[in-house]
């Protein structure tokens, strides 16, 4: 394997996937493109997956606990007015400050008989990152994995508000159309119980329908905004706050099934025709006429195919994958594609690793938290993790999983993530620490980088004063955080 | 911060992640003898200046080799006289008193078998106890305890094995039961690993290094805080100071002696102090080897007063991977050496000496004309420790724990 071969393979693990790891660069051959591409062919479905709940089942199991927890709160809490009435045959003087603590007593009955029931929606979470994060590290290169997690981020929800239904929401909307069409993705997404509760669609309601005549509450413009400003058209992209109404009112009754209500299809998606406004709309100019949930999806589609659409999500793909200010020429060939195949998604990846611009730049983009920890694992080849220990560092990170701040997603540029070296160091330090019995630095260069590291890394490591030292300068080195 | 009040739970033993040290359950070893022994292993990585440690004031080629950066008598501060020729560094008044009351010893111009200069390898070589490098699964503490219930003495199921962490050094890992043991509070990024990495990124990406650059002055400014979560939020409090390392190194060894001093407890540790590889601006007499000094000398008063009624019983020996250039370099440091010194302390010891077959400092009597030159095999010292102290058979420390060191015997007279 020549050098420049060499070099080229160790970028492309780098800057398309999810960092080297032992034998990946021989892996890659001759023709790094080529395996980026060869892997987009192969199946993106977790298998282990199969354990882990679906998310209409993970929102029952939580609505059950919370349920249970309620019934018990509101137990003690009656309980514990019953033995306070009991235990005060009269009323003290100061009848207030009296009745102030025997309040207080009930509600943290209440509170601690409310706690004694678990929340299911935790381990869930945990093992759905375990699962994605394994998924990573056992990845040939990632690149695919790389798209799962760029998309995902691009369609982001919280787990803060959504915690059970985070892992599946990725795995039934974000993944499983990750490769396929745009349209599809956008589709899966908009359509599914956690986008739809994230940004606040559940109870959204037209004003004419008939829950919305009956009630006081109304209209929810979050996520028909939310869908042009960041998922299609970008910011700016010539739409009106009438568009955004008008789309908000195309998506009321975009909801899902009542837990309670359904014990076998409860938090499913479904189409509440009594929340939906009645009669077309209009939207970007064009008027919609259908009267049920086929209104939405045709705003939907139409979305994905304007041609915004495909600036937007090519330039946001360039900016993710190759630089900050990514070329102008690289994002046009992308769009081109993106239009020309009908947002194939898996087209427009394979012209990005095609075009020769994707590959030109020097490694200037500082990875995210999340990459680097997933690269730093890779490197030693260790393959499993412990979901707390991992989920904790990305926290500290600033870069939680599935926990952005809004629903903008984490961002992409060096100036969000370089403060954070400091806490980086800490992090490369303490794993250091526990790994340093069992991986050689030397053995990392050299079967990990191929050699293809800059000769000061290797210096420094090479002169560390301990197998640590050397691992926290390797993994904190500007070779091993930028792509 | 003092040193810790409290045993940490068994909870505390089995969840930490940082690598602090490793002790073998070895219940009444030599109870039939009326004697309860104790050993402590101390690995100092990064490679210790000897000279800078314990300087021969009284030989006539010391100043010229090392000019105004020799420890001496009359030096700011003086060195501490240990005898007609050698002083001690003036940050260890606590081993300077050990060794006055003939508890502590130092052993001068020693070395392991590795003749070569890499961290790593010589690591291995000390702790595996082997006399090459790459061979390492086992490391010579453990074996010894091995050869130990072989000979019917230990119940090896009355171990209380309560895991064994990656993160044990490697001198007590192996077959024989070890427990690890965590503090809480993580020694973050030692000050050499920041400026080492500075460094890199000056040379290969500038933008890092402003940032870095940043957190480190910031810390300087907040250097006194001395105590806080490296992972706090409060930047000031990120990266440690020396009274942060003084606080660790304290707390680490301050809790080894709290365990090995319990009746149940066990009877064999091992830790490891990272910071020693002084390059630049080595500050003998005072800065980065003055403090790190410091530091350790204080590790030796909490040891000394947490044993308690043990301390008698006790041996701690203080080892490194090899020593350090005997002139200093072009940037005030020291570069990867040879010869260096071990420290014993203990009221198990027979003290109040410097061992040593002198080996001079003139350019011919330096090993390669660069470093001290080795003169007393370091396993001669540990098996002379593992003999007397411990009781492991000679035949046993020649096979088995320091393989092929039958002609290297074990040095007599170091416990009482």
């Amino acid at each position: 394997m020549s050098s420049s071969a060499k070099a080229e393979a160790v970028l492309a693990l780098h800057r398309f996937g999810m960092g080297p790891r032992p034998g990946s660069i021989a892996a890659l051959g001759t023709d790094p493109r080529g395996a980026l591409i060869a892997e987009l062919d192969r199946p993106l479905v977790l298998n282990a997956a199969a354990s882990l709940p679906s998310s209409a089942k993970a929102y029952r199991t939580v609505a059950d606990a919370n349920a249970r927890r309620a019934a018990r709160a509101k137990q003690a809490q009656q309980q514990a007015k019953k033995q306070q009435v009991a235990a005060t045959p009269t009323m003290s003087e100061d009848q207030t400050q009296g009745q102030g603590a025997d309040k207080d007593a009930a509600e943290m009955a209440a509170k601690q008989a409310a706690e004694a029931v678990p929340d299911p929606g935790r381990p869930i979470y945990l093992q759905e990152a375990k699962l994605r994060t394994e998924a990573a590290l056992a990845a040939d290169i990632g690149f695919a994995e790389r798209l799962v997690w760029f998309w995902s981020n691009h369609f982001c929800i919280s787990a803060n508000k959504i915690q059970s239904m985070s892992g599946a929401y990725e795995r039934e909307a974000v993944r499983a159309n990750t490769l396929g069409r745009f349209v599809d993705l956008l589709l899966a997404v908009e359509g599914h119980p956690a986008m739809l509760f994230y940004l606040d669609n559940l109870g959204s309601m037209g004003a004419n329908s008939i829950a919305g005549i009956n009630r006081s509450r109304g209209l929810n413009e979050n996520i028909a905004r939310e869908i042009m400003e960041l998922h299609t058209l970008g910011v700016r992209a010539g739409y009106t706050q009438d568009d955004v109404i008008s789309f908000a009112n195309v998506l009321t009754g975009w909801t899902l099934v009542p837990p309670g209500d359904n014990p076998e299809h409860g938090g499913e998606f479904t189409f509440n025709p009594r929340l939906h406004e009645p009669g077309g709309q209009t939207v970007l100019g064009k008027r919609y006429e259908q009267e049920d949930v086929e209104q939405g999806r045709a705003v939907l589609r139409d979305l994905a195919a304007h041609p915004a659409t495909a600036t937007h999500v090519a330039t946001k793909l360039a900016r993710h994958f190759v630089a900050d200010e990514p070329p102008p020429v690289l994002i046009e060939q992308m769009a081109k594609i993106f239009r020309d195949a009908e947002g194939d998604l898996k087209q427009v990846a394979i012209a990005m690793v095609s075009s020769d611009e994707a590959w030109r730049g020097p490694p200037s983009k500082l990875k995210r938290p999340s990459e680097w920890g997933v690269g730093m694992v890779r490197a030693t080849g260790i393959t499993t993790v412990d979901p707390v220990r991992f989920t904790g560092g990305q926290e500290l990170l600033g870069e939680g999983l599935w926990r952005p701040s809004a629903p903008k997603g984490y961002p992409e540029d060096e100036a969000s993530w370089i403060d954070g070296i400091g806490r980086r160091l800490d992090i490369a330090n303490n794993f250091a620490e526990r790994i340093a019995t069992t991986a050689d630095p030397q053995v990392i260069i050299e079967d990990v980088f191929a050699s293809e590291i800059s000769p000061e890394v290797k210096q420094a490591v090479g002169r560390a004063e301990s197998r640590q030292q050397a691992l926290a300068l390797l993994f904190m080195s500007a070779d091993f955080q930028r792509r | 911060m003092g040193v810790v009040n409290h045993l940490p739970t068994r909870r505390e033993l089995l969840v930490g992640s940082g690598a602090l040290f490793a002790w073998s359950q070895m219940p009444r070893i030599a109870r039939a003898e009326g004697r309860d022994p104790r050993l402590l292993v101390i690995v100092l990585r990064g490679a210790l200046d000897g000279l800078g440690a314990v300087a021969p004031v009284g030989d006539p080629d010391w100043i010229s080799l090392r000019g105004d950066r020799a420890l001496a008598l009359d030096g700011k501060p003086p060195a501490l006289p240990l005898d007609a020729f050698f002083a001690l560094n003036p940050a260890m008044p606590n081993l300077h008193r050990l060794y006055k009351s003939g508890k502590a010893a130092i052993v001068h111009a020693t070395a392991t078998p590795y003749r070569e200069r890499s961290h790593f390898d010589g690591q291995d070589v000390l702790e595996s106890g082997l006399v090459k490098p790459g061979m390492t699964s086992s490391g010579w503490l453990n074996r010894a305890l091995l050869a130990l219930e072989s000979g019917g003495r230990v119940d090896p199921r009355g171990s209380r094995a309560l895991g064994i962490g990656s993160v044990t050094p490697l001198v007590v890992r192996g077959s024989a039961p070890v427990m690890t043991w965590v503090p809480q509070r993580l020694l973050p990024a030692s000050e050499d690993t920041q400026s080492r990495l500075l460094d890199l990124y000056q040379h290969t990406d500038p933008k890092l290094a402003t940032v870095l650059q940043a957190r480190m002055r910031l810390a300087s400014l907040g250097g006194a805080s001395g105590a806080g979560d490296p992972m706090s939020d409060d930047p000031t409090l990120a990266p440690p100071g020396i009274a942060r390392v003084r606080a660790y190194f304290a707390e680490a060894a301050g809790t080894a002696a709290r365990y090995l001093a319990k009746l149940d407890g066990p009877r064999v540790g091992a830790m490891g102090f990272v910071g020693w590889d002084t390059h630049i601006a080595e500050g003998a007499a005072s800065g980065q080897l003055y403090n790190l000094l410091g530091a350790l000398d204080g590790a030796f008063a909490a040891i000394e007063s947490n044993m308690g009624e043990a301390w008698r019983e006790t041996v701690v020996a203080v080892v490194t991977e090899f020593g350090r250039t005997a002139r200093i370099n072009g940037t005030q440091g020291t570069d990867h050496g040879t010869g260096t010194v071990a420290f014993l302390i203990g009221g198990g010891l027979t003290g109040g000496r410097v061992i040593a077959d002198w080996p001079g400092l003139k350019p011919a009597q330096l090993f390669e004309d660069r470093d001290l030159k080795p003169t007393t095999d370091l396993r001669a010292v540990l098996k002379g420790l593992l003999r007397d102290h411990l009781r492991v058979e000679e035949k046993v420390l020649a096979e088995a724990v320091f393989p092929g060191s039958a002609d290297v015997k074990p040095m007599g007279g170091l416990v009482g």
